[in-house]
């Protein structure tokens, strides 16, 4: 119902979220779509057609991070919006507070370093057969920054046989060669796993910042194709 | 009744300053008014003691649309926009409790920048602690600062992208804690502290008021002893999430033009904020204590008036658009409350409900305070240390137990000189996308998006120097800084300072104090670049002894095109390595540069000699040449030569760009030790390709400045001489992983 | 008026990273005799009672746990309710 229209980009704003700006001027500057902010008191929105929860520390993650901001209005909205296959992409906090809202399965813990860690990591995308790594090939290794305290991803075995048969696991930690092992695991990730979509497809979330690798003069243009990939699904029939 | 008599000492007041209350008031104060008299005429507040000298600093200049005296300076980079910035201290705090206070240091310069109505765009840190090894206290003073550093500027989404760490004794017993941060403002949303027109209201936005940080100011302003330990509650607690709250909240208010004044409440609370508004307006100020929506109910008028609990603002509000800034905060969910009223009568005037609590001049807590003139005198210290330099038998003697790579693997992995990684990754030094170089290079560079413009900033401070020579050692602080930013492109445009020293009644410290301002005042005025902003922090003393005198130099500068932008690093092979600048190292002159080197104190264990000379006109030359050469594309990269000499501005090229470099240095007139890790001044390494050599040495000739191609970068090898050499993976893991290393331990 | 005290640990299989360190440095100390230690978090909350039977109390503040206060996917809770 959302497809072949003019990509129009929802972006949520929480007290304490600090990455909005960074996402809109991506989708209106450098891609020139329409995009907007989002208060998190409001409940509807019919304009938009993808969703944006982007990274900072929503409530100061106090409590545990994006604990509270699952209680806000507009967190409803999210809900009934993903449930009709809207697309909805969660970087960072956004990640965080789709797992505690259980948009997505699994939790975050405190990375194993203890440390907040702001660094270039490479990534391997594990599937390009979804809305939003589709513009990359299937084994790309590709260079974005993560910010993060918590973004250590915790799942039991089972949850873990579910996202695997069902090709969920979408972006890994993984060296320059793209080898997945423990050295390029920054935070003590389970299979040193980076991003996830649900079951069906239509929401992501992901600890890396796409939103902060668009330019070559950033140091990587590598997250470009993400938001490529959603303005084509959402665009084409 | 209190004892008044008793009282003032406590509070920090000196008995002339006692009498010279009476005489503003005419009669005996109360002890809300003794309360804030004593926080308003403490060092902190009022500047007692460096006031006369501070005077005398450049603050005019091209680029200046607002110098000291208010919460920030402003410069203006064009296209209709501004940049604020300032540095402030937190030694004592941190010192006492690292992670709160460095984090509520934080939070009280970002206050600064948004009290301007500039939403903040980088923070950087200089930061200086005891040597690591030996003692497990200075680790966990290093790694609870950073820690507060990073979990407050992470939340507020403002990326820390650089700054700089310096271990020494002589903060053992008394760490820095240096913040600088800067903003960002279109030219016509800027706005003021002054309070005006009798009727506006005075309002409190923010957290509510607690007992924490009572008496911080006065505080701040004492030694450090066994007492300070137990006087923690004067140490505020930050709330970073509020903070992130208040700052949209001020710039939504700014941006609808619903308020007319704006000020940071910092030390002292709500009493220096309110009195700095009403003083800069020439006007009176009704304060209603009863209005202030408190943390206990039970708090007593004084310590409201003096509370310094963390993330609030006063705003001046014109009675009609209160509502509307009510909105606002209801909407973010924040206190909002009208605490006090202008007045025409010049009168400070603090009420609970209707009951008038004190009644003191404005202009007397602020004109009215005292200034001192103190003694100083050249320090006993002084002349022995500077007599003192190595022979050549102490080289000879090194190089008999150690080899040429023994050495230099322990300059490059000494903790001053090596990596400060495992600091900036617990920064975020990206958000806000902005961040084009990242840290570990001699600038942080913040690009201004939609321009082709980017700002670059620099923080130096060389404590030895300035011990050795406090005049030379000011100057090179703001020269190394100068120099930094010309290494990325920038040309200075203005600079904020924070002058850390010990107790200024001491004739010897006076003596340094006067000394490094007389050097700030000079550098600044040969280089051109005026001081906007900036803090002084005396008393920085434990056990009775000061630390070196540390002045820190925070500069900005801008860049016309950042599409020209190089960095320091190496980038390819068979490139010429090429040093320019002053080659006084590769001849025998009478000062060698090595006094208060890294290098001394590492295999010597002192902190002697004579500080480095430098020659501002010839440094401000050789900035310029430069960024020429940068502009016009002529060189890949550029470095300056700081702690450690040239070995260790080659091998940070080298480790940034990860590749070898041959270089062959002239030994002819020298020892190899000393002109490998002497500290002389400005002198940049540049890498270039061939083709443009020609054009490079013709500039240089033209400027007068040396030319002096010394090696060849490629290879796997970092190789000097023949008598250096190692590969350069080994020497990137020592450079990048000690400091990680000792604090695992 | 009562309290309620409620605990939030992380689960036992769950590596509990901060408790480790902890236990690192407890032994560092020189307590030998140290097995695990976990690492938690601690809420106090008052709430006004209005006499509510401590079924009904339990109710809440389980509902307020599951909710809110934990995450049950990883952590564990449990409460005590302290009268005045």
């Amino acid at each position: 119902m959302l497809k072949g229209r003019k990509p129009y980009f929802g972006i949520l704003v929480f007290p304490g979220t600090n990455c909005e700006m960074d996402c809109y001027y991506v989708l209106n500057n450098l891609l020139k779509v329409n995009c907007k902010y989002i208060w998190h008191q409001e409940t509807k929105d019919d304009d938009i057609n993808a969703i944006i929860i982007p990274g900072g520390f929503s409530y100061g993650d106090y409590l545990r991070s994006g604990a509270i901001a699952k209680f806000s209005p507009v967190m409803s909205f999210v809900r009934d919006f993903a449930q009709n296959g809207g697309l909805v992409i969660g970087i960072c906090n956004g990640f965080q507070i789709l797992l505690e809202e259980n948009l997505l399965p699994g939790a975050m813990l405190r990375n194993n370093t203890l440390k907040f860690i702001c660094k270039y990591v490479n990534l391997k995308v594990e599937d390009a057969d979804n809305p939003f790594t589709s513009n990359y090939n299937k084994g790309e290794i590709i260079k974005m920054p993560i910010r993060h305290n918590e973004g250590n991803y915790y799942i039991d075995e089972n949850g873990l046989k579910k996202l695997k048969e069902n090709n969920q696991i979408l972006l890994r930690y993984c060296d320059e060669n793209g080898n997945v092992n423990t050295d390029a695991n920054p935070n003590g990730s389970v299979e040193n796993i980076a991003g996830i979509c649900n079951e069906s497809r239509n929401v992501f979330g992901l600890m890396p910042h796409p939103e902060a690798s668009c330019e070559k003069i950033l140091g990587s243009d590598d997250g470009l194709n993400i938001f490529k990939s959603m303005i084509d699904f959402i665009s084409k029939f | 009744m209190f004892d008044v008599e008793k009282e003032y000492k406590k509070l920090g007041l000196k008995y002339n300053e006692f009498l010279k209350i009476q005489e503003y008031l005419g009669r005996m104060p109360n002890y809300l008014e003794l309360s804030i008299y004593s926080v308003m005429w403490s060092e902190h507040c009022s500047y007692k003691s460096s006031k006369a000298l501070l005077k005398n600093f450049k603050t005019t200049g091209e680029y200046v649309l607002q110098g000291p005296g208010e919460n920030a300076g402003v410069l203006d980079i064009g296209d209709n926009q501004a940049i604020v910035f300032k540095m402030e201290s937190h030694n004592h705090p941190s010192a006492v409790e690292p992670y709160q206070g460095a984090a509520t240091g934080i939070g009280g310069i970002i206050r600064d920048i948004f009290a301007m109505g500039a939403r903040p765009i980088c923070s950087l840190n200089s930061l200086r602690f005891g040597k690591l090894d030996e003692d497990e206290h200075q680790k966990y003073l290093f790694e609870m600062v950073v820690k507060g550093i990073g979990d407050y500027g992470n939340c507020m989404g403002i990326p820390t992208a650089g700054g700089e760490v310096y271990f020494d004794e002589t903060y053992k017993g008394n760490c820095l804690v240096n913040a600088m941060s800067v903003g960002i403002v279109q030219k016509d949303k800027l706005i003021k502290s002054r309070a005006f027109g009798a009727g506006n209201y005075v309002v409190l936005i923010g957290s509510s008021t607690g007992r924490d940080g009572i008496h911080g100011a006065t505080f701040a302003s004492d030694e450090l002893n066994e007492e300070s330990e137990s006087r923690r509650p004067s140490v505020q607690v930050g709330d970073p999430f509020m903070e992130k709250v208040v700052l949209e909240v001020c710039l939504e208010l700014i941006d609808k033009n619903l308020i007319l004044g704006l000020q940071d409440m910092g030390a002292a609370g709500i009493t220096s904020s309110s009195v700095e508004m009403a003083s800069k307006g020439n006007v009176g100020l009704d304060i209603d204590v009863a209005m202030v929506p408190l943390r206990e109910a039970s708090m007593l008028p004084y310590e409201i008036m003096i509370s310094e609990s963390q993330e609030r603002m006063l705003a001046l509000v014109e009675p009609s658009k209160l509502p509307e800034v009510k909105t606002i905060c209801n909407k973010w969910n924040i206190n909002c409350e009208r605490i006090g009223i202008v007045n025409d009568s010049g009168l400070y005037r603090i009420f609970k409900g209707p009951e008038l609590l004190g009644e003191i001049p404005v202009k007397s807590l602020t004109d009215g305070a005292p200034v001192y003139h103190h003694k100083f005198e050249k320090p006993k210290y002084f002349d022995d240390v500077c007599n003192f330099s190595l022979s050549e038998d102490d080289y000879l003697s090194l190089l008999n137990k150690y080899t040429y790579n023994e050495i230099f693997k322990k300059v490059i992995s000494s903790p001053n000189i090596c990596s400060k990684k495992w600091v900036w990754e617990q920064y975020d030094h990206m958000v806000q996308t902005n961040t084009v170089l990242l840290p570990g290079h001699d600038s942080a560079v913040i690009r201004v998006k939609d321009t082709k413009k980017a700002i670059a900033f620099s923080c130096d401070g060389n404590g030895r120097y300035c011990y050795l020579d406090p005049y030379k050692g000011a100057i090179i602080a703001v020269a190394e800084t100068a120099r930094n930013l010309a290494c990325c492109g920038a040309v200075p445009m203005g600079l904020t300072d924070c002058l850390n020293f010990g107790t200024p009644e001491k004739p010897g410290i006076f003596w340094q104090f006067k000394n490094s301002i007389d050097g700030i005042i000079k550098a600044c005025e040969v280089l051109e670049i005026p001081v906007i902003s900036g803090n002084v922090s005396f008393y920085n003393e434990s056990f009775g002894k000061a630390i070196y005198p540390t002045p820190i130099i925070g500069t900005a500068g801008l860049i016309k095109d950042v599409s020209n932008l190089i960095g320091m690093n190496f980038k390819d092979e068979e490139d010429i390595v090429i040093l320019i600048g002053n080659d006084n190292d590769f001849k025998c002159s009478e000062n060698d540069g090595m006094g208060g080197s890294e290098f001394m104190e590492l295999f010597f264990n002192k902190v002697a000699g004579k500080c480095p000379d430098i020659d501002l006109s010839y440094e401000k030359t050789l900035d310029k040449l430069c960024v020429e050469l940068i502009n016009n594309g002529l060189v890949k990269s550029a470095h300056d030569v700081s702690t450690g000499g040239i070995a260790v501005t080659i091998a940070e090229s080298c480790i940034s760009g990860n590749i070898g470099a041959q270089i062959n240095i002239d030994e002819k007139e020298k020892n190899l030790l000393k002109a490998l890790y002497n500290e002389n001044q400005s002198r940049i390494v540049i890498s270039a390709n061939k083709r443009n050599l020609k054009a490079i040495k013709n500039k240089c000739e033209g400027s007068q400045i040396a030319y002096l191609e010394i090696g060849t970068v490629g290879g796997k090898n970092f190789n000097i001489n023949n008598k250096i050499n190692i590969e350069i993976n080994e020497i990137i893991s020592l450079y990048n992983n000690t400091i990680e290393k000792i604090m695992s331990k | 008026m009562l309290k309620v005290n409620v605990y939030v640990t992380l689960k036992k299989e769950i590596l509990d990273a901060q408790g480790l360190v902890i236990k690192k440095a407890i032994k560092q100390i020189g307590f030998d005799n140290v097995n695990e230690v976990r690492f938690g978090k601690f809420i106090q909350i008052e709430i006004n009672d209005n006499n509510k039977s401590e079924e009904e109390i339990k109710k809440e503040i389980d509902y307020l746990s599951d909710k809110l206060l934990a995450n049950p996917n990883i952590e564990n809770y449990k409460y005590e309710i302290v009268r005045n």
